[in-house]
């Protein structure tokens, strides 16, 4: 006899649907499952075995073939397990269920019986919405998570045994509550406040927050890079709601929205010794990388000149195009990565800068070093700023100003770019055409032209300019950039290496 | 005048150099009557029997039968032009020193070589590992002097050498003497650089087209570098530095030798200070060079900054007194971080500033007006 039942299988952050066919009928006992399944999928045979057994019901003993369509479509991880054991049933006779076809399952299935959470429920709830699903039935656990999706009916189950009531109208369980997007709680991070003395830090951090630019610190070892790199989530302004949806379909993807959503937006510093794939995502069927999971925060880039330039390649496509495209046998993914570049380097390889006497770094390293720098992604980074050792009375000094008073002014800052730019976008997305539009006071004008005059900058660096005194305009509550704003543009801008 | 050439005999002595590269480098020393310009000044059958004595008599055999088309058809391949001591386009400057080259092999404006004066020119050596203090000066330097119309010349190495060519082809003319042939662009990242001195300065050598550098050839130059200047300038080096070889060697020669002045607790200050202890020339700015070469007063360079209001005076004085970012410059001078950050950027545009791709300040050699007439005496 024959079943069918509608299940999915991640790629990428995507949910893509697959049919579970399955065939019971005489023959030497045989239980095959074909349609590219991956080994955790190949292995769903002992799992649903065992699972039915424990569950009281009976493993038939005839030949039973699964099928899992589209057979091009390459199937991988457990998520499949419930569908399989619900279709054999159904196939043996053991489950009268007449709208079998008409809901998706999905689920891995633990030896008695009980099911476990899958990754990318939220993508496999919208699959299903999509797909014309009445429901979907899955763990308990994913429940809150998959009702996130919203237009579809979630059925959250705890185990194999109860597909009988639930098929037959007996038992209804209750509907899961959408989990909490946290959108307005603060933010998990620590407090800017930590960071106490260096004014230009804070004043750097504060307009890249605000206008959504990339920035490198340079500085020696201990300085406070990476203490400011961890505050910066603390001042960016909330995710909206669209934004926070998508950063909940990558976390589900990757099975971390468990414990419910985070607070705040993304904070991602991977290691420098991480590969290309890991940076952007790979691996087949392709898995989200560091880039996407920092989509709407913030990816941090310690030791920047210590990462592999291949990495580094890999990132500068992405970060112009605000998505990662891996090309695999079944066509093209892509996976959202619009996210706030910051990165941290030394001034030389022995940490302690070329000024320093006890430097002992020899000119070609410190060459070799610094061109890290200038090849990869400086073209992508607007904002530098030298960071240097805080003096003993800085660090014993009275607390800097507070995340949320700064947050306040970020998130001013970005409702006039929203007005002027439209809804989401930031001055570090301007258009070269929208840069040069924007209205510049007559003093800022010739300091600019002198500049370009003087110092042959390109057109980019130009342009860079004119976003980064945009963004300090705007935190400036001013509508036209002054004088003020555009020589402190250019004291921020990152330098063209000569 | 007409196309530089070189007779057969000078020629033939820059190729017997070339070929002579390994065998030279096992016996040129630091040590007194061993070290290359010593060497050098040996007539070729000495030379090649105190370097390579089981070989000699093949090596004269080889060297003296080069034919003297080939030689010249060598030089046209690498673009290169030769003169020698005999006839003209050699400097001056040159001819009179027991161990001046043979030949020089130059690639770029003969023009720029043929009655160069010693003071017309000025040589800015410094070390290869140099501070951003020293590049910038080391550029200043050149920039000034090439705009009051010297000739820099330097080694092409990194460095303060680098700087002081990149400072001389902003303003105007450069001559870069190498430890190779012409043709080779060594260090290999300078090669920019070096092509850039091709198409508008002047590269020269006593070795032919295509000859490497050996450990024994860099004094060797050096010594083309103090004879070609009437002055020397160190800008930085260690206390063991081929810069200081470069010193010596002017001082020999009687040329004017100075000094750039530097933080005592710097390594990299060590052997200009020492000279200056010594009694070289201090050389704060291209005025000093001027004034010691030619005379107090006889070539004024007359130009400095726009005068500047209390705060970004303020800010200068922070950077003078040694800080670089502009978190160190807020911090010292009590002002808030975006206004420091305005005051860096404008004193920058003024000129008064350099910032380093790391985004630190340093101090150029720009003179506030007010300080001309007080400065100097």
């Amino acid at each position: 006899m024959l079943a069918i039942a509608r299940t999915f299988t991640l790629d990428g952050i995507a949910a893509r649907p697959v049919r579970v066919e399955v065939d019971v009928h005489r023959g030497l006992p045989n239980f095959t499952i074909v349609g590219l399944p991956d080994t955790a999928v190949r292995e769903a045979r002992e799992r649903v075995r065992a699972a039915l057994v424990n569950c009281g019901f009976e493993f038939p003993l005839r030949r039973i073939v699964v099928n899992l369509a589209p057979a091009s479509l390459r199937k991988a991880g457990p998520g499949m397990d419930l569908a399989i054991a619900a279709a054999l049933l159904s196939a043996s006779g053991q489950l009268e269920w007449e709208g079998l076809a008409r809901v998706a399952l999905a689920g891995e299935l633990a030896l008695d019986g009980s099911t476990r959470p899958v990754q990318g429920a939220l993508a496999m709830a919208e699959a299903a919405r999509e797909s014309g699903a009445e429901a979907i039935v899955l763990p308990v656990e994913n429940g809150a998570e998959a009702a996130l999706g919203g237009g579809i009916g979630v059925i959250p189950v705890e185990a194999l045994g109860q597909l009988p009531a639930l098929a037959a109208g007996e038992w209804e369980p209750a509907r899961p509550e959408p989990m909490a997007l946290r959108l307005d709680s603060p933010p998990d991070a620590p407090d800017l406040a930590d960071l106490r003395g260096q004014p230009h830090l804070r004043h750097a951090l504060e307009v890249a927050a605000a206008g959504g630019h990339s920035i490198l610190m340079v500085g020696p070892p201990g300085a406070g890079k990476s203490l400011a790199a961890s505050r910066l989530p603390s001042i960016l302004p909330p995710l909206a709601p669209g934004e926070a949806l998508e950063v909940a379909r990558i976390a589900s993807a990757c099975g971390r929205l468990g414990a419910g959503m985070p607070r705040g937006r993304p904070f991602r510093a991977p290691h420098h010794t991480i590969s290309a794939a890991g940076l952007i995502g790979g691996g087949s069927p392709p898995r989200p990388g560091e880039a996407t999971l920092a989509h709407r925060g913030v990816l941090f880039l310690d030791e920047l000149c210590e990462f592999r330039r291949d990495a580094l390649e890999a990132l500068r496509a992405p970060l112009e195009t605000g998505e990662v495209s891996i090309a695999r046998v079944g066509g093209q993914r892509l996976l959202p990565c619009r996210f706030m570049l910051m990165a941290a380097a030394n001034p030389c390889p022995c940490g302690r800068g070329e000024t320093d006497p006890d430097c002992s770094c020899a000119p070609y390293e410190v060459q070799r070093y610094q061109g890290k720098l200038s090849g990869a992604l400086a073209d992508r980074i607007d904002i530098l700023a030298a960071v240097r050792q805080p003096s003993a009375a800085e660090i014993g000094g009275a607390p800097g100003e507070p995340s949320a008073a700064v947050r306040e002014r970020v998130c001013a800052a970005r409702e006039r770019q929203e007005h002027r730019l439209g809804s989401g976008r930031c001055n570090a997305e301007m258009t070269p055409a929208e840069a040069r539009s924007c209205v510049l006071g007559e003093a800022a004008a010739a300091l600019l032209a002198d500049l370009y005059a003087r110092q042959r900058l390109s057109g980019r660096a130009h342009d860079r300019a004119l976003r980064l005194a945009r963004t300090l305009a705007d935190l400036a509550g001013l509508d036209e950039i002054g004088e003020e704003q555009m020589a402190q543009a250019l004291q921020m801008r990152r330098r063209e290496h000569g | 005048m007409a196309e530089p050439r070189a007779c057969l005999e000078c020629l033939r002595r820059s190729w017997l150099l070339a070929t002579l590269g390994p065998y030279v480098e096992r016996i040129a020393t630091g040590e007194v009557g061993s070290r290359s310009p010593e060497l050098l000044r040996l007539s070729n059958a000495e030379l090649v029997e105190v370097a390579a004595p089981k070989a000699a008599a093949q090596l004269l055999a080889r060297i003296s039968s080069l034919p003297e088309e080939r030689l010249n058809e060598e030089l046209l391949a690498a673009d290169c032009w030769a003169c020698c001591r005999h006839g003209g386009h050699y400097p001056d400057s040159l001819r009179d020193a027991a161990d001046a080259p043979w030949a020089l092999i130059g690639r770029g404006s003969p023009r720029l070589l043929a009655g160069l004066e010693p003071f017309e020119a000025v040589t800015i050596v410094g070390a290869r590992r140099a501070t951003s203090y020293g590049r910038e000066v080391a550029r200043e330097l050149g920039r000034e002097l090439a705009a009051a119309g010297m000739v820099v010349v330097s080694g092409l190495a990194f460095g303060i050498d680098g700087c002081a060519h990149r400072g001389a082809l902003d303003a105007g003319r450069t001559i870069a003497v190498l430890g190779c042939g012409p043709d080779v662009a060594y260090p290999a990242s300078h090669r920019s650089l070096w092509r850039q001195i091709c198409e508008v300065g002047l590269v020269v050598s006593e070795l032919p087209p295509g000859a490497t550098p050996w450990r024994w050839t860099f004094p060797a130059r050096n010594r083309i570098m103090a004879a070609l200047a009437g002055m020397t300038v160190v800008v930085e080096a260690a206390t063991r530095s081929g810069s200081l070889i470069t010193a010596d060697l002017a001082a020999d020669l009687g040329r004017d030798l100075g000094a750039v002045p530097g933080p005592v607790t710097s390594r990299a200050s060590a052997g200009p200070n020492a000279l200056l202890a010594s009694g070289a020339q201090v050389i704060r700015d291209a005025q000093d060079v001027l004034d010691a070469m030619l005379g107090p007063g006889r070539r004024p360079i007359n130009h400095s900054g726009p005068a500047l209001d209390p705060q970004p005076e303020a800010v200068l004085a922070a950077v003078e007194a040694g800080e670089s970012t502009c978190d160190a410059v807020a911090t010292a001078t009590g002002l808030a971080g975006p206004a420091a950050a305005a005051a860096l950027a404008r004193l920058e545009l003024l000129g008064y500033l350099s910032c380093s791709s790391m985004g630190t300040y340093s101090r150029t050699l720009l003179a506030k007006s007010a300080s001309v007439a007080g400065g100097r005496l």
